[in-house]
């Protein structure tokens, strides 16, 4: 693990190469969280540059209480959750029950068999790169949750703690975003 | 009466599934994760799909995202500079 002590005290000295470096490590996965907030990505790339201009200013203050990735993943947030308010947004419905059960609970279209195509490497990296993409059919409120937990790897309690959602919430906002991505990828794997 | 009748009965598979998120998340008691897996143990389809869940979160963890293009680093360093000269 990198010293994050020590990026700090140079980004607070000024030090253009640490403002670069952390550029470097944070701007993809802060560009796609943006992406899952707000509608266009031109939005999502001011409300990027936004965020490092808050990082910027707000340096000093960082106390290290989080990792750094969620401090300017909290930063981000806010400045994404105010630029949604101006963007002019559609409502999308929120897709759930994809899977469909009759009046016993049973399967009325039982699940074709794929999964286990993936202990080929090479399946498994066009799922990855599929699933990158497939991300974007999923309802904004999903889409956070997902990003944030299994593309980004947060606790639980850190995601709803920067969402602003409660415990349960999250967790079917988790459901349901996995549910969604698992049925898209079962379309994309039985035509491949 | 409600748990009791809970606990004796087997699961359907629409019930399997929604138990499925938090014994991935290894967050399920005890007395669900022995319901869902003996559930698993019976029902090919429900073994499926969750072996298809985990595929897709496996997945999502290698997604990286889209590279930082050369352009959008000399944007952010602009910013980072007309900044640091502002300040200054």
């Amino acid at each position: 693990m990198r010293d994050e002590g020590a990026l700090v005290a140079r980004l607070r000295a000024g030090d253009e190469e640490a403002f670069v470096s952390l550029v470097r490590d944070y701007q993809p996965a802060m560009l796609r969280l943006a992406e899952a907030t707000v509608k266009s990505r031109a939005v999502a790339q001011e409300v990027t540059q936004d965020t490092w201009l808050a990082v910027m200013r707000g340096v000093d203050r960082f106390e290290g209480r989080s990792s750094l990735k969620t401090w300017l993943f909290r930063i981000l947030l806010n400045r994404a959750r105010s630029a949604v308010g101006k963007e002019a947004r559609a409502g999308r419905p929120e897709l759930i029950d994809d899977e469909r059960f009759d009046a016993t609970g049973a399967w009325v279209d039982p699940p074709e068999a794929w999964a286990d195509r993936a202990d080929d490497r090479l399946f498994a990296a066009q799922l990855a790169d599929r699933v990158r993409a497939l991300l974007a059919e999923l309802p904004e409120s999903q889409r956070q949750v997902v990003v944030l937990r299994d593309v980004e790897g947060l606790p639980p309690n850190e995601v709803a703690e920067l969402l602003g959602v409660s415990d349960g919430n999250q967790r079917v906002l988790l459901h349901r975003g996995r549910a969604r991505l698992r049925h898209l990828l079962a379309a994309e794997a039985m035509s491949s | 009466m409600k748990w009791r009748w809970w606990r004796h009965r087997a699961l359907v598979c629409r019930e399997a599934v929604a138990l499925m998120g938090d014994y991935l998340d290894g967050r399920l008691p005890d007395r669900d994760i022995a319901k869902l897996e003996r559930h698993l143990s019976a029902c090919p389809h429900c073994s499926e799909y969750l072996a298809q869940l985990r595929v897709t979160i496996d997945a999502l963890g290698h997604a990286e995202p889209d590279a930082l293009s050369d352009e959008a680093l000399d944007d952010l360093v602009g910013i980072y500079r007309q900044w640091r000269a502002e300040t200054e």
